[in-house]
This record gives structure tokens, C-alpha cells and sequence, in this order.
């Protein structure tokens, strides 16, 4: 399989901040890689990397085969970016926007409207509105559309998803899936893990660093403990007593829930008995999978 | 080229869809023009003039009739004494003031001409000369009056117009060169220092640079529009103040445009220059402003002659371009100079702009910081 | 949780002009409860939030919150109600202190008492050494631990939550909603909007908002028994905006 981006101990720093640190991955062509991390982890500065907006200090950054130094006019040419902020001309029209940015890739709409006839069907009735007065998810198709005009080989997509409501989200997601047989390689970064599973890989990012990278139901088996999650109504005393509870190494609220794992692993039955003995009721406890957040937290817990 | 006319293109469109832009570009310049103007010329109603009657004859007594009766001047005090104009003038009320040599009756009969002078207070220059203007007009009407009724002999009322505190009477019609100059700095200083730093902030800045655009493409394609309307804005400021207030251009127009086109193209090297420094819109609208519509405006010689300024001033008043053209622009609007009388200028703000662009070349970076 | 109501609404409609952007709602929100608001963009969660907090004046409808009706006592709401944004919530060229000090303030709590609160708010974060930190310096986690604890500082009766931990690292979450928990626990009601349906999941109980309306209102648990799917994201997907099929 071809590699679309290949980094060997990339670096960055600014000032005194080591903004990243001996970062290695691949990108296989045509798949679609996300980075899931917090903000603050990385991920902008990696992204403007690979663009070749900055230069790493150290490390080898290849991307489509040209090092990322020297090959940046040729790779302008070819790559798609989708900034965190959405880069539209909120005062130019969704049709303005577009055109303006098929002329600057030297490219026009007619010829690669095939390339985003999904993606912009949605908002060519509103072809004629100024971008700026889009909703949120609009905004973010049209950006989509943009990026992708010039039939880009490699996109790049800044937390494409930040801000907008679930909806269009998952839309979104959609769309990135309908773009597999154009052979587009997608690289895509999200601060929520719940969307790293819509990615062929990922590569889960923070402090700078990767903590692990592969398949998202590979990061999740990756997960060394039996996870159990429990269940109680009043959910403060819960966290509070499954806390004070010797047996358990660590408790984590997750949604309705909190996921706990044993410090022998194994499911201790005398649980039950303590919270019933510090007056919490209706208890349900249940093995679980765990997911992305959880390695995730195991992950940043084995680092300190 | 495709790419950089698109890109172009797309300026135009961000100028003509904003009306603050196209309020600054256009709206500004006409007001300042017609405000700096009427507020000269709607003075000019019953303003006060005192007489300094030496001779106190029947021709004196008509001349001074004449002016009183024509609707912009009053009559003021009658003085007796030379000591006097001073005092009056510093009283504020008396904008002018008339004074009849001796004899003055017998010698235009006799001799065919006789001296008046008008003393006015300087330090309003654009009342001064609008004050001696229309006093040198009366006393002309007055000549040709005289001219016409004894055709055989030429008698002639010289006047001879003098200026207290302000000799040179620096300000004289200095408001449209002026405005011009404050103009251009702001339109193209500002307006493209915001116009590359907006795109900076709304994140447009980062896919302009990952795509094929030259850096030199971006900035031109940002440069250019304001190149032309700012030129515009120099036509319709000539304009206005030839059609409303019959300001001539005394030199030639054709150096006048090439000058401003120099200025044109400094201000807007500045802008950029202040756009690769400027992290944001608000840092460039600052810089601009503050740092130098401001100085041009007190410093350049616009309001306060750069000769009364302390030292200091007029050193700092060296570094900036608008001092430069606005001698430029006055020496040919007003006084009819030729290149050869600015061409110092010329080439000093040749070198503003070459150190602007190549400090813009090296602070534009093909990257982000 | 108790069964006292701190947010009434009655019948609240809100209309700009010919668009109706709150369209008759109605609902409870329990003292202690954590509420979850959401809603697709433009389905009107701002203008219900602004009404909730005595920003902006109802078309129609009764609306209590924390005892006081948001029509005639707009003030009484704000001074018992706190509010923290994801963005610009504390100073960042302020110490941590001073901003404490400035929301106390704002609030007319007496200098004594902000003194107090203060050391135990920041035992409680584990952060006394960080009180003369200037808040630019400080972390993204500990900025929005901090600023959910100076909006609660006054002990409102209830604390609204705008999309609060956005882009965090997970730990820091996990920390935070412990804070709410620990805070709702303590009797003061949590009302939180988001776009992020992982985090409606925490909640008590969720509304869902599409088109001025508010088209479900229960349990997460509750919910997703309904629908018949496995998270509240897809309850949303399903419901959120009319004329959109799922899959």
C-alpha cells in the first residue's frame, strides 16, 4: 500500500513549549486517519505541518513521497485544508466562495463537480445566501466543498466537527465515507472520541505526543483490565463510595454510569455489600467493553 | 493569471459589498473636501473690517462704502492710529484690516495710483485668504468702476496685502493637498493593512498559503484594487475642489497624478508592511491610526507649519512620507512648480517605499510563525 | 434531587418578528437536578436560555426560575442564577484570585466571605499554589474547572452551563463532571446546553429542542429505551431535525 504521510520523530517547539515530540505515523492512501485528542494536545501544529504551513525542528515529515521542506510548492497543489475556522468570506455568497476557490487552484467548479455534488446538493439552494449568515453545519459543508475543489490527493481536515450540532455531524462523517472511491486520504482531528470511531485508524494524541496508533476497535481491545460499569441513581455518593472502596484501582464517571476496574482485576462480589452498607440503592453492576475514552484514560494514567 | 485576476476578483467584491469600505473609500474623502471647504467659505458673511483712514477724502470714503455694502464685510472700528492694528487683530473680531495712505485721494487723481493695504490675521490662514481675496476683488471692481467713468486717464487703487503672525500664510488652500495626503494613508494604509490581517484572523489566510498562490500574488491581488480606487479618490478629490471651490491646479496635472501615484504606492507598501506585523485586525487598525494617520495629521505641516514646530518635532516630522508629498503636492497645486523644485521629495519617497516593500518581502513569510 | 421546582415554564412562546423561535414550551427543571438543553443549531435553545436568564423578555407564557418571575423580576434571576460559557468566562490577564475577588464582587458578596470561599475553593481544585497565576497561564482544564467554581461561587440556585467541556483531555472531563455532580448534589440545580450528546449522557434528564419546539423530554435511559437505540446521539439524529431519515 502507498503511504500518503510518513513521519519519523517529527518535533516542534515554540519558545519554551515543546508543541510536539518525537510524533512517528503513517498514513496509508485512502484511508481515513483521525487524531483524537484534547485541545492544546497538538493536533493544530501537526496539521500545519503537514500542510507545510510550518517547519518541524526535528524529525522527517514525508508527505505524498515529497519532504515537507522542500516539496511545498508542489504539495500546495494537492493538498486540501480545512482550518479549525472554517475559512470562508463571510461576506462573499456559498456560489462566490466556492468559484474563488476553484480560480486559486487554478481549477473551475463544472470539472470536479462530480468530486462534490454530495457534499454541496445539500447547500446549492442556498447558493445565492453570504456565507456568513449559514448555520453552523452549512458552513462546514461549504468549507468541505471547498477544500475539496481542486480534487485535492490528501485532505486535511482541522476539528472539522467542533461547534456543530450532532446532526450535521454525523452527516459529516457520511459524506467523508462517500468520498472512499475518489482514493482521497483523509486526515482528520477531533477532540471527541466518540467520532474516532468513524476512522479506518487513529492516532490518539496528547501532551504533544502519540499514545497509540491503530485501528479504533484495536485501540479499544488494546485495553489491559476487565471493565465494569455501575450504576446507581444518586450519582455523586456513587463515585464518592466506589472511591473509598479499597478493592477498586479506578472509577470513572461515564455518562450514566461509572466504569471501574479492580485492583486484582477480577470482579470483587463484597462491592456490593459496601455500597449497600454506605446506603446506596438500587445498584447495577455489568461487565462492559471498554471504548476509546477508556484506553484513552488508561493511556494518559500509565504515562505519569 | 487566472488565479491572481480571480483572486482580484474577489477584493472587488469584498469592497463593493461593504458599505463601511465603500463609506471610507468615497463617502470620507468627498466630506472632508466640502466640510473643510464650506467651513472657509460660509465664514465669509458680515466679517469684520477696521479702517486705518490716513487720508479721509472722498475716495477713501467710497472704497470703504463699497466693501461694507457688499455683504461680506461690516464695518468695524475706525482706527487712528498704526498702533492700533495689533490690538484689533488680537481682539479676534476684526478679521482684516484697510488702511489708506496719506493723501490717498489727491495722489490716485494726480498720480494715477495710490496704496491700500490689507492687513489680515494670519493666523487663520483660510479666512486670511479668503478675506483678502474677496477685499482685492472689491477693490479691482472698485479700479474698473473708476477705469470706465474717466477713460482717459488709467487711475489704479494698488492694493497691497500684508500678513500678521503668519507671514507666508503657510495654510493657504493647504486643505486640499492636506486631505489628500490623509486620505491616501488612510485608505491605503489602513484599508489593506485590515484587508490581509482579516484574512489572518478568519483563518482564510492559512488555505491561501497551502494553495498554488505566490505570496507576491496575494499581496498584489490585495494591493491592486485599493491601487485604483485610491487613484480614483484623487480625481474626484481634484474634482470637487475645481468644481465647488475653483481651486486651480497651478502646475502641471499630469506630474500631480504621477506624484500621487508615488504617494498611492508608498502608503499601500506601508500597509502591507503594517499587515506582516500586525497579529490581528484591531493591531492594524491601531498601528495605522495611532501610529500614522496621527502623527501625519499634527506633524506633516497639514495644521501647524512644520517652521514653529520645537526641533524634536520636526525631526520626528522627517520620518514621516505624508511631509514629503504634501510639499510636493503644494508646490505644484498651488504654486506651480515644476519637477524640478520637488524632485528631493520625489526621491525621498521613492526610498520610503523601497525600504517598505523590502521589509514587507522579508517579513511576509510563505509560512506561518 | 428533590421534587422542588426552580424552573417553571409555562406556555413560553418567543416570536422575532413572524418567526416563532420558542413555540409553547413547556417543562420543570427540579432543585438538584442536572437538565440537559439540547437541540440542533437554530432549534432556539439561546433565545429559551436567554429568557431563563433574564436577558430577554418572553412573548407569551409563564416562566418562573429560582422563585421569581423572568417578565417582572429580570434582576432577582440574575443575582440567584450563575452562568459560565466555554469561552472569555474569567479574565486571562487577571490572577486567579483577582477574578475571584471580581465575580464575588459582582455579585455583592461581602470581601470576608469571598476570602473564604476562595481558600476552599481552590483546596478544592488543588490549587492554592495557582491563586496569583495570571489565568492565560493556566492550563485549558484548570481554566474551566476554575471558572465553573467562581459561577457557583455566589451558591446560585441555579447554574447554567454553555457547552462546558468542549475539547478537553478526558481526565479533565471526568474531574469536571464530578465538580457538577458534587454541585447538583449539594442542591444547586444544573442546567447545561451542549451539542455533544456524550455529554447529555451525564444528565439527569435531557430535552430535546428542533424547530422552536421541544420534541423530547426524559431520562436519558428513558430515551433511548423509547427510540430503541444504544446512545442519546442517536435518540437526537432520529428526532432533531424533521424531515431527515436516519441512516
Amino acid at each position: 500500500m502507498k503511504k500518503a504521510v510518513e513521519s519519523s520523530g517529527t518535533g516542534k517547539k515554540f519558545g519554551a513549549t515543546q508543541a510536539l515530540k518525537d510524533i512517528s505515523f503513517v498514513v496509508n492512501e485512502g484511508e481515513i486517519f483521525g487524531f483524537i485528542g484534547p485541545d492544546g494536545a497538538g493536533k493544530t501544529t501537526l496539521f500545519r505541518i503537514i500542510t507545510t504551513l510550518l517547519l518541524p525542528d526535528e524529525g522527517e515529515m514525508k508527505v505524498l513521497g515529497l519532504d515537507c521542506r522542500s516539496g511545498y510548492k508542489e504539495l500546495r497543489k494537492n493538498i486540501g485544508y480545512m482550518p479549525g475556522r472554517f475559512s470562508l468570506y463571510q461576506d462573499l455568497s456559498v456560489e462566490e466562495n466556492l468559484h474563488f476557490y476553484a480560480t486559486v487552484f487554478g481549477t473551475t467548479v463544472e470539472e470536479n463537480y462530480d468530486l462534490i455534488s454530495g457534499i454541496y446538493s445539500h447547500i446549492e439552494p442556498f447558493k445565492k445566501r453570504l456565507a456568513g449568515r449559514l448555520s453552523g453545519g452549512m458552513k462546514q459543508k461549504l468549507a468541505l466543498s471547498c477544500a475539496l475543489i481542486h480534487k485535492p490527493a490528501l485532505l486535511v481536515l482541522d476539528e472539522p466537527t467542533t461547534g456543530v450540532d450532532a446532526v450535521s455531524r454525523s452527516e459529516f462523517w457520511e459524506m467523508l465515507k462517500k468520498l472512499k472511491p475518489y482514493n482521497i486520504t483523509i486526515i482528520v482531528s477531533t477532540p471527541y472520541m466518540d467520532e474516532a470511531m468513524k476512522c479506518d485508524r487513529v492516532a490518539l494524541i496528547q501532551d504533544g505526543q502519540i499514545l497509540s496508533v491503530d485501528q479504533p476497535e484495536k485501540v479499544r481491545d488494546g485495553f489491559s483490565r476487565k471493565l465494569f460499569s455501575v450504576k446507581a441513581p444518586e450519582k455523586y455518593k456513587l463515585i464518592t463510595a466506589l472511591r473509598s472502596y479499597p478493592g477498586i484501582s479506578t472509577a470513572y464517571p461515564f455518562g450514566d454510569a461509572v466504569h471501574v476496574t479492580f485492583k486484582d482485576d477480577d470482579f470483587d462480589d463484597a462491592l456490593y455489600d459496601y455500597l449497600d452498607r454506605m446506603g446506596i440503592t438500587d445498584v447495577k453492576i455489568t461487565g462492559t467493553r471498554a471504548g476509546i475514552e477508556d484506553r484513552f484514560l488508561e493511556l494518559m494514567g500509565s504515562k505519569v | 493569471m487566472k488565479r491572481f485576476l480571480g483572486f482580484v476578483k474577489k477584493e472587488f467584491l469584498h469592497i463593493f459589498r461593504d458599505v463601511r469600505t465603500m463609506i471610507i473609500l468615497f463617502g470620507i474623502p468627498a466630506v472632508q473636501i466640502l466640510l473643510f471647504g464650506f467651513v472657509v467659505s460660509t465664514d465669509l458673511k458680515n466679517a469684520r473690517v477696521a479702517f486705518l483712514d490716513l487720508s479721509g477724502d472722498e475716495m477713501t470714503q467710497k472704497i470703504s462704502d463699497k466693501i461694507c455694502s457688499s455683504g461680506f464685510f461690516r464695518r468695524g472700528e475706525n482706527l487712528l492710529n498704526s498702533n492700533d492694528i495689533d490690538r484689533v487683530l488680537r481682539g479676534n473680531k476684526i478679521k482684516a484690516v484697510i488702511v489708506y495712505e496719506k493723501d490717498f485721494g489727491r495722489k490716485l487723481i494726480s498720480e494715477g495710483r495710490a496704496a491700500v493695504s490689507i492687513i489680515a490675521d494670519g493666523s487663520e490662514p483660510n479666512m486670511a485668504t479668503l478675506t483678502t481675496n474677496y477685499l482685492t476683488a472689491i477693490i479691482a471692481d472698485f479700479n474698473r468702476e473708476l477705469a470706465g467713468r474717466s477713460a482717459a486717464k488709467t487711475l489704479l487703487v494698488q492694493p497691497e496685502v500684508r500678513m500678521f503672525y503668519n507671514p507666508s500664510l503657510k495654510g493657504q488652500f493647504m486643505f486640499v493637498p492636506g486631505v489628500i495626503t490623509l486620505i491616501m494613508i488612510l485608505i491605503c494604509a489602513l484599508m489593506t493593512s485590515i484587508t490581509i490581517t482579516r484574512e489572518k484572523e478568519f483563518g482564510t489566510m492559512e488555505v491561501l498559503l497551502v494553495s498554488p498562490l505566490k505570496p507576491l500574488q496575494i499581496i498584489l491581488g490585495k494591493v491592486l484594487p485599493y491601487f485604483l480606487l485610491s487613484f480614483v479618490d484623487v480625481i474626484m478629490i481634484l474634482l470637487l475642489s475645481w468644481f465647488v471651490f475653483g481651486l486651480p491646479i497651478k502646475g502641471s496635472l499630469l506630474l500631480l497624478l504621477a506624484e500621487s501615484m508615488l504617494y498611492i504606492f508608498m502608503s499601500l507598501s506601508l500597509g502591507i508592511l503594517i499587515s506582516t506585523a500586525a497579529k490581528n485586525m484591531q493591531q492594524a487598525i491601531f498601528i495605522s491610526l495611532v501610529g500614522m494617520l496621527l502623527p501625519a495629521v499634527l506633524l506633516s505641516g497639514f495644521i501647524f507649519p512644520i517652521e514653529n514646530m520645537p526641533k524634536i518635532y520636526g525631526w520626528v516630522s522627517a520620518v514621516l512620507p505624508p511631509r514629503y508629498f504634501i510639499t510636493i503636492i503644494k508646490n505644484i497645486m498651488i504654486k506651480g512648480t515644476g519637477f524640478l523644485y520637488v524632485w528631493k521629495e520625489t526621491l525621498i519617497l521613492m526610498i520610503f517605499t523601497l525600504v517598505f516593500i523590502g521589509l514587507s518581502m522579508k517579513n511576509f513569510k510563505i509560512r506561518l510563525q | 434531587m428533590t421534587n422542588n421546582t426552580v424552573i417553571s415554564v409555562r406556555n413560553l412562546v418567543k416570536k422575532f418578528g413572524s418567526f416563532t423561535a420558542n413555540d409553547n414550551l413547556d417543562f420543570e427543571v427540579y432543585q438538584g437536578e442536572i437538565f440537559g438543553f439540547l437541540g440542533a443549531n437554530g432549534a432556539g435553545k439561546t433565545t429559551a436560555l436567554r429568557i431563563l436568564s433574564g436577558l430577554s423578555e418572553p412573548t407569551l407564557g409563564e416562566i418562573t426560575v429560582a422563585g421569581y418571575d423572568a417578565r417582572k423580576q429580570p434582576e432577582q434571576i440574575k443575582k440567584n442564577i450563575g452562568y459560565m460559557c466555554q469561552k472569555f468566562s474569567l479574565y486571562g490577564d487577571l490572577t486567579v484570585k483577582e477574578n475571584i475577588m471580581l465575580y464575588g464582587g459582582i455579585y455583592g458578596m461581602k470581601k470576608k466571605l469571598i476570602r473564604e470561599r476562595t481558600g476552599s475553593l481552590l483546596k478544592r481544585l488543588r490549587f492554592e499554589e495557582y491563586g496569583d497565576r495570571l489565568i492565560a497561564d493556566l492550563p485549558l482544564g484548570l481554566k474551566q474547572k476554575l471558572a465553573f467554581l467562581v459561577a457557583v461561587l455566589h451558591e446560585p440556585k441555579i447554574v447554567f452551563l454553555d457547552e462546558p467541556t468542549g475539547g478537553v483531555d478526558p481526565v479533565t472531563r471526568r474531574q469536571f463532571w464530578e465538580m457538577i455532580y458534587e454541585t447538583a448534589a449539594g442542591g444547586i440545580t444544573v442546567f447545561v446546553t451542549t451539542h455533544y450528546m456524550d455529554e447529555a449522557e451525564y444528565c439527569d434528564r435531557v430535552s430535546i429542542m428542533s424547530e422552536g419546539k421541544i420534541v423530547a423530554l426524559d431520562t436519558p435511559a428513558e430515551l433511548k429505551k423509547q427510540y430503541q437505540v444504544k446512545t442519546v446521539e442517536e435518540v437526537f439524529i432520529k428526532i432533531a431535525r424533521p424531515g431527515k431519515k436516519p441512516g
